[in-house]
């Protein structure tokens, strides 16, 4: 059976007709060639297909695509704007978070709702919102790692944004960190 | 001009933009028209006669495409010895052996039609059990084993279930033995685990109409792919073409060949059509390979000063069904056996044997974690029981300059310092021995070694080419699947040339028919092997440019250097920027010399020996050493057996830091995977059935951002590598070697339990504890009753 589904993706409304039993990552991957989102078990275990449904971190192989009728997802995709990459993007670069990459969106995902709950996260905090999210490669030390240097950037440039962007100075330490 | 430095930088990671991003394509990513999807029909008999498979029903649903079988593709394949068929023809040798495949239009359809083939099984007994394996007169697992093509440096046993036996005969050990003043003997044992990638095995595959055959893999060795493809179906090398994109994970388990040729024989059977073999999870766990499990033996004879004079292993590997790959490891770890250690009178046996289990294959380490696993905690045991302390019992018997290892190879000047990493850990942990103790905690510590496990004439090849703007090309067909390689490549040419590193596109994503040729991507051999035919091509790059520079200047070329992306003559200050040569240069009146400049490279370690057949005694076996050392610090609850490694320190002689945050995150990650598997992993099977228990995520626990401990401290010792390039070394399997060891020892100290079988579970550490309460009430009871008699 298929069902019209309209939803907006990175931004852009897409509808599209999907087997009701498809589940969002399919329609994403797909559907949408959106392929940053990865299946790594099927099974919610891995977090590697991690999308934000609403804002909030979902296991988009969990997800029927027929649920996200009228709502809103982003994906690794559409976390930066063309050159512009998402404060997350830049630290795990700078910090070598990223080893084979097949976990890199969703832990990049799941950081990005955390941030967006939480702006100053304890270690503790980080650690929690990622368990979810499994990577054989990195250890995880140089991604929790990132997560506070990317917290760091966002919130020095939220304190100037709220003053106008003529607020107290940002250390530098803390953007680039 | 200034020059351009990369080596020893913090260059992030070249191919991190695509990564970060969501554009980087791994196999499943990729799009082909008109995919059809595969299913296989797998052995639910761990040992079975195969009496007949019948096809015609499953042939008949509509969407099925081709449904293939055993009888169908006949021919053997295995990297070292070929001991496997692509479908399993008159024998299934563990649950999950291939019987049969079904390509069809939708992966529903593929199941469907999988679960239509019928196979008529005489089931045979099961051998789980590596020992019962190994008795006289156990059921045969390959009663063909004598009629195996096989490579000649390794020795199966026909007429029994040994698929290779590697003996090291150094000195004389019965006569050391006597002369001991006290001697130890224990067993450890290490059960089989899975590497689990994040990215499980997917390979795409077609068979054009004109006979060509095309795959796109998750795989570390396309050559080798390419080479047992044509070998396996009879086809010229020339007509097969593998691609590997971007992979995610393979830690050994995407070596040699896998899929590939299930997903080779469907698309034979419906020419011009793609077709993607993916397995689930659930299959991943045990139909893809596994870890060798190990059962080991130990008897170490020391003198009186703590100098052991004596030691002999017995190393029993269980390999599982099939042998190809697993043997080698075997080999391995047999003429490494000694680990970090000189032992003047070894006897050492290094025994493969195949059981009805999942198939053992390369991981991380190749059989080092698990000998150290036993060798290592074998050296506290012996130091605690003589009254040493284990840090000067191992500094007593390291090797090092001057020492020789168990295949009689002395070791030179270059061939790095165990004892330094020995003493930077235990400096970092804390592990004096007159240090305070606290109940419930603990410090342990463990050394590691590894060679490159590897043909002796495996090479790696490089293309380097020019862009018109100078910007220089990369091709290699070493796969970076998270260990960095494109970026150190793009870092040795960067530095060899005085080139921002910017200006370098390293080509990692290799094409067999396009890319030069690469052995495999395993046993820490790519930034060495890769690496030095990366500066043999700067060199030769160099030379071509400062050629037609000197003719455009007038000057000598040997007057010339390049620095910071120009050829430059320092004595008149005159220079040309590499754009105006990479294509050759041009005269002011017209005429032109020079030419595109490019360079093809390759590498191949020299001087390499065999092993004595006999004795295994070589003066050169491998091409090097890496040495290395960690300590922890764990603290154990005693209600709930728990252990949390508070704190690790690592230290490796890496001979140069090519990239600091690149060889960190391999530290981390070799770290928390080595947690994993000392602490946390186990592939069981159900001994009734040979069915896994654990096959999926949720039962199978693998370390999470919670597992990691507070602090991980990372340290590097640059004893420069002869043959290596700047004096790089490799490092990526070492970092998870001696972590289950140390973890074992910590325990010890802790609270005086010791677990020899791997891993460390709070179950087994809540037993043993109650059984050392159990025992102390015992004593105490018996202590009461004088006349007892106590052991």
């Amino acid at each position: 059976m298929k069902k019209t589904i309209t939803l907006e993706v990175n931004g852009a409304l897409e509808t599209a007709e999907v087997e009701v039993g498809t589940t969002l990552l399919r329609f994403l991957r797909d559907g949408l060639d959106l392929t940053g989102a990865k299946e790594g078990c099927n099974e919610g275990e891995c977090g590697s297909c991690m999308v934000l449904l609403d804002g909030r971190p979902v296991n988009s192989c969990l997800v029927l695509a027929v649920e996200a009728d009228g709502r809103s997802v982003t994906t690794i995709e559409g976390l930066g704007k063309d050159d512009v990459l998402h404060p997350l993007q830049k630290a795990f670069l700078s910090h070598a978070a990223i080893q084979c990459g097949f976990c890199t969106p969703g832990m990049i995902v799941s950081a990005a709702a955390l941030l967006r709950e939480k702006p100053d996260p304890s270690e503790d905090d980080v650690r929690k919102a990622l368990a979810g999210n499994l990577c054989r490669c990195t250890g995880y030390r140089q991604i929790v790692d990132a997560v506070h240097a990317a917290a760091a950037e966002m919130r020095a440039v939220a304190s100037v944004d709220d003053e106008g962007g003529a607020g107290k100075p940002v250390a530098p330490e803390e953007v680039t960190a | 001009m200034t020059a351009a430095r990369s080596v020893g930088l913090d260059v992030p990671r070249v191919e991190g933009l695509e990564k970060v991003t969501g554009a980087a394509q791994y196999t499943a990513d990729l799009k082909f028209p008109r995919l059809l999807h595969v299913a296989v029909v797998r052995s639910p008999h761990p040992h079975a006669r195969v009496l007949d498979v019948k096809t015609e029903r499953a042939a008949r649903m509509p969407g099925v495409r081709a449904v293939v079988s055993g009888r169908d593709f006949p021919l053997h394949t295995g990297i070292y010895l070929k001991d496997q068929t692509v479908f399993a023809t008159d024998r299934v040798r563990f649950v999950g052996d291939p019987v049969a495949a079904v390509a069809a239009e939708t992966p529903e359809v593929a199941a469907e039609a999988a679960a239509l083939v019928t196979v008529d099984y005489d089931p045979l007994p099961p051998i789980f059990d590596v020992e019962e394996g190994f008795a006289p007169g156990a059921p045969l697992v390959h009663p063909d084993l004598g009629s195996y093509e096989v490579v000649p440096w390794i020795q199966p046993k026909a007429g029994t279930n040994v698929c290779n036996h590697l003996k090291i005969r150094k000195g004389d050990y019965a006569k050391a033995l006597g002369g001991a003043w006290r001697v130890f003997e224990n067993v450890f044992r290490v059960p089989q685990v899975q590497h689990v990638p994040m990215e499980p095995h997917v390979s795409v595959a077609r068979v054009d109409l004109a006979g060509k055959v095309e795959v796109h893999t998750s795989a570390q060795s396309p050559f080798t792919v390419r080479h047992l493809l044509s070998a396996c179906f009879g086809l010229s090398h020339g007509d097969v073409r593998v691609h590997v994109p971007y992979v995610g994970g393979g830690f050994g388990g995407k070596a040699g060949i896998n899929l590939e040729p299930i997903a080779v024989a469907l698309a034979m059977r419906c020419r011009g059509r793609w077709m993607r073999f993916m397995v689930d999870r659930h299959e991943e766990f045990f139909a893809t390979v596994v870890r060798q499990g190990l059962t080991a033996t130990l008897v170490t004879g020391v003198d009186r000063s703590g100098k052991v004079q004596a030691q002999k292993m017995h190393y029993l590997w269980n390999c599982g069904g099939y042998g190809g790959y697993g043997v080698n490891i075997v080999r391995a770890a047999g003429y490494t056996c000694g680990g970090a250690y000189e032992f003047p009178n070894v006897e050492g046996d290094s025994i493969g044997v195949y059981t009805n289990r999942p198939v053992g294959s390369a991981y991380r380490g190749f059989g080092m974690q698990e000998i150290h696993w036993a060798l290592e905690q074998q050296m506290d045991k012996v130091a605690l029981e003589i009254g040493m302390d284990p840090v000067a019992f191992r500094l007593l018997n390291a090797l090092g300059a001057g020492k020789s290892t168990v295949t009689g190879q002395v070791l030179d000047e270059h061939a790095g310092r165990v004892d330094l990493c020995i003493r930077r850990v235990a400096d970092e942990i804390g592990m004096d021995p007159g240090r305070a103790k606290t109940p419930y905690r603990g410090k342990g510590i463990a050394c590691a070694v590894k060679a490159p496990a590897m043909p002796n004439d495996a090479a790696s090849s490089v293309v380097m080419k020019f862009a018109e703007d100078a910007t220089l090309e990369i091709l290699i067909a070493g796969i970076d699947y998270g260990q960095g390689l494109m970026t150190v490549v793009a870092q040795f040419a960067a530095e060899a040339l005085d080139i921002p590193v910017e200006t370098v596109r390293v080509r990692g994503c290799p094409d067999t028919d396009l890319s030069p040729y690469d052995w495999q991507t395993v046993a820490s051999r790519q930034t060495w092997a890769t690496g030095n035919a990366v500066l043999r091509g700067a060199e030769e790059i160099r030379r071509k440019l400062c050629d037609t520079a000197g003719e455009a200047l007038g000057v000598p070329a040997s007057e010339l250097i390049l620095r910071g992306g120009a050829v430059v003559h320092e004595a008149s200050g005159r220079s040309l920027p590499l754009a105006r040569l990479v294509m050759g240069y041009q005269f002011p009146d017209g005429h032109a010399i020079g030419g595109p400049v490019a360079a093809a490279t390759s590498y191949l370690p020299e001087g390499l020996l065999f092993l004595d057949p006999a004795t295994s005694q070589s003066a050169k076996p491998v091409a090097k050493w890496t040495f290395g050392a960690q300590a922890v610090e764990i603290s154990v609850d005693p209600e709930t057996g728990q252990v949390t490694v508070e704190k690790v320190a690592a230290c490796y002689d890496v001979g140069r830091v090519v990239n600091p945050g690149l060889i960190k995150g391999q530290t981390y990650g070799g770290i928390v995977q080595g947690i994993g598997t000392g602490t946390m992993e186990e592939l069981v099977l159900d001994t009734r059935t040979g069915r896994a228990l654990n096959a999926s995520l949720m039962d199978y626990k693998i370390p999470s951002t919670e597992d990691v401990p507070a602090v991980m401290s990372v340290d590097f010792v640059e004893t420069p590598q002869k043959d290596g390039p700047m004096g790089a070394r490799g490092i990526g399997e070492h970092t998870m070697i001696p972590t289950p060891a140390a973890i074992a020892n910590a325990l010890c100290d802790a609270c005086g339990i010791r677990i020899s079988e791997m891993p460390i579970t709070a179950e087994k550490v809540w037993r043993a504890l109650r059984a050392k309460e159990n025992a102390a009430k015992g004593a105490d009871a018996e202590a009461a009753v004088p006349s007892s008699v106590t052991a």
